[in-house]
């Protein structure tokens, strides 16, 4: 097989993919109803200049980390679950967690409309937990095999999904808004998400980039695992729960953003190699960038239109994702 | 005979199936000790339990006089390493990086590797000579080169005992030889106590020392390939009838079967 150049390096690439998710960040916080030059954002930023100052402090500075953090955490997230579950294709959406998240946000949005913003995230977080929480019952009984995990992570995945569509036929309320929020959207998101985020952010991501390691031995099957002297199912518990943890909470401030979690892992792979020191952090930069891009681009398309940033990442996500596929067939 | 591991009254199920039902066995020490039986029998089941991967139903499996399942999963896997059937390699993995796992018991958590795992790795390259090969991906060897470098993990991880569950299957004759005598060669030369599964009989009596038949989840017989090569094992375990020999080479029994006979006859519906 032949080694590409960058997996040689992969600190270099990883450096490389963080100074695009800085390019990212910069031109993204130039787009919106009044357009900025990145030079402008620059002066802004590092206080030269004092011009686009509210917009950018109020409003853009704060959606571009939630993007940054989002897409980060839905990236690593997805690079954990596709190792644990040793299945390329597994990923927050795959195992129901998102699904779970856009069911209780959609009954708090269509049934009690009424209610503080502050509690539509909290909710879907706790929708993303109880799926995760289902998950963890179901497959424990079953010895935890990865392919198991994935199963019932699609049927729970489908019962939510039946869930939402049967809300929105009864309850037709203010099904536009629940439609947005479970395609997901950094549309006025501020300050107050970050602060809700950043926490369990700073919970998660130490506790995975930790386990990188083991992380690796996982690849190796169970009987390995529990032969070089850990505990394959306690780790895979462990490393699930972080992963479903990441991911509920990036869901819960941004919406059910698909695709990240699937695809991130994939172009960092294919970027940086497979070792999880690597490929984690990789991911998480991958996440951002994708997100930050979708999140422009739908701001920038038709303005003042904006298109949620969850549609461009499958717009976006789902072609790279059936070019990926071929590759790897003709691989084979 | 100095016993290494043992199991005592060992019980072992899968769900509600009881596949191995209270047998006692004992692994002597510095010698190879190879596993027969027919498919299905509960050769991988015992090895799993003597592993410590697998949890008995009820029993025990001792290692060095203590029982295997009360001690630290992670002192286990410093005397005594396991080699499943055809374990899968992550993609684009290179022989020393799959070397460097075996040295897992060994770190603590967030530690680098010390000079100890870089010289054990060294040696256990060296010892399966897969040296030239170290910076290879495991897809890009043979068959026979790749059980190698799994063998060197197995053997980097620094064990005096070495579990392996049919080290040559899929292998073309070649290579099977090739990892037999390099199994050999670790037990003469380095004095590893070796427990295998095999599936070649005549290649279990010639590299055995200790040779365990198991029947139906039971040990229908067990001692040297001298004792345990009789008409009735193959009749019995394997529903053969045997023609035993002597190998013109080394003196070790061989069989040659010449027809079914037995339960071998009830299952392809000829009685």
């Amino acid at each position: 097989m032949k080694k590409s150049l960058h997996i040689k390096h992969p600190y270099m690439m990883i450096i490389f993919l963080f100074l695009v998710m800085i390019a990212c960040v910069i031109i993204s916080m130039g787009y919106g109803a009044l357009y900025i030059a990145p030079g402008d954002v620059l002066k802004n930023l590092f206080g030269i200049s004092g011009e686009y100052q509210f917009i950018i402090q109020k409003y853009r500075l704060a959606r571009v980390i939630l993007a940054v953090l989002a897409g980060a955490g839905l990236g690593v997230s997805g690079a954990i679950l596709q190792g644990v579950i040793r299945n390329p294709l597994a990923s927050p959406d795959v195992i129901g967690i998102t699904k779970g998240a856009s069911l209780a946000a959609m009954v708090v949005i269509l049934i009690f409309p009424a209610v503080p913003l502050i509690v539509l995230p909290l909710s879907a977080f706790a929708g993303a937990g109880l799926v995760a929480v289902l998950l963890i019952i179901f497959v424990r009984k079953k010895n935890a095999r990865p392919s198991t995990i994935a199963l019932v992570g699609i049927a729970l995945g489908s019962v939510c999904h039946a869930g939402m569509q049967y809300m929105m036929v009864k309850f037709p309320g203010d099904v536009n808004a629940a439609l947005i929020w479970v395609t997901g959207s950094l549309w006025g998101r501020n300050w107050d998400e970050i602060k809700l985020l950043a926490p369990w952010l700073m919970i998660f991501l130490p506790i995975l980039f930790f386990l990188a390691s083991k992380l690796d031995l996982m690849s190796l099957g169970d009987e390995l695992v529990d032969g070089l002297g850990e505990r394959s199912a306690r780790l895979r518990f462990i490393l699930i729960f972080a992963a479903v943890g990441l991911a509920g909470s990036c869901v819960a401030v941004v919406g059910s953003i698909g695709f990240i979690g699937l695809i991130a892992p994939h172009i960092a792979r294919r970027l940086v190699g497979t070792k999880s020191k690597h490929l984690l952090p990789a991911s998480g930069l991958a996440g951002s960038i994708i997100l930050l891009a979708s999140d422009t681009l739908g701001r920038g398309l038709m303005p003042p239109v904006e298109i949620p940033a969850g549609i461009l990442t499958a717009i976006l996500g789902a072609p790279y994702f059936l070019y990926l596929l071929k590759q790897e067939a003709r691989k084979k | 005979m100095t016993v290494k591991l043992a199991a005592e009254k060992l019980t072992l199920s899968y769900d509600t199936s009881t596949i191995i039902n209270e047998i006692d066995l004992e692994i002597p020490e510095g010698k190879i000790s190879v596993l027969i039986g027919s498919n299905g029998c509960g050769k991988s089941t015992i090895l799993k339990a003597l592993a410590r991967i697998m949890p008995p139903e009820r029993g025990s499996v001792y290692l060095d006089g203590k029982e295997i399942h009360k001690q630290p999963s992670k002192e286990i896997a410093k005397k005594m390493a396991i080699l499943p059937q055809s374990p899968q390699a992550p993609e684009g993995l290179t022989v020393e990086e799959l070397c460097y796992f075996g040295r897992h018991p060994h770190k603590k958590l967030l530690s680098k590797h010390t000079k100890e795992d870089h010289d054990m790795v060294d040696w256990a390259l060296q010892a399966t000579g897969m040296v030239e090969w170290r910076n290879r991906t495991l897809d890009a060897l043979s068959g026979g080169q790749r059980q190698r470098a799994w063998i060197s993990m197995s053997l980097a991880q620094g064990t005096d005992l070495l579990l392996l569950d049919e080290p040559t299957t899929f292998l073309d004759i070649a290579h099977q030889i090739e990892v037999l005598e390099l199994l050999k060669q670790l037990n003469r030369e380095h004095g590893r106590t070796i427990v295998m599964i095999l599936h070649d009989l005549n290649q279990a009596s010639q590299y055995a020392d200790y040779l365990i038949s198991i029947l139906d989840g039971k040990v229908y017989s067990a001692g040297a390939p001298v004792e345990v090569f009789t008409p009735e094992l193959f009749r019995d375990v394997f529903g053969l009838e045997c023609y035993i020999m002597k190998s013109p080479v080394d003196q070790k029994p061989m069989c040659l079967p010449t027809g079914l006979c037995g339960r071998a006859l009830v299952k392809t519906g000829q009685i």
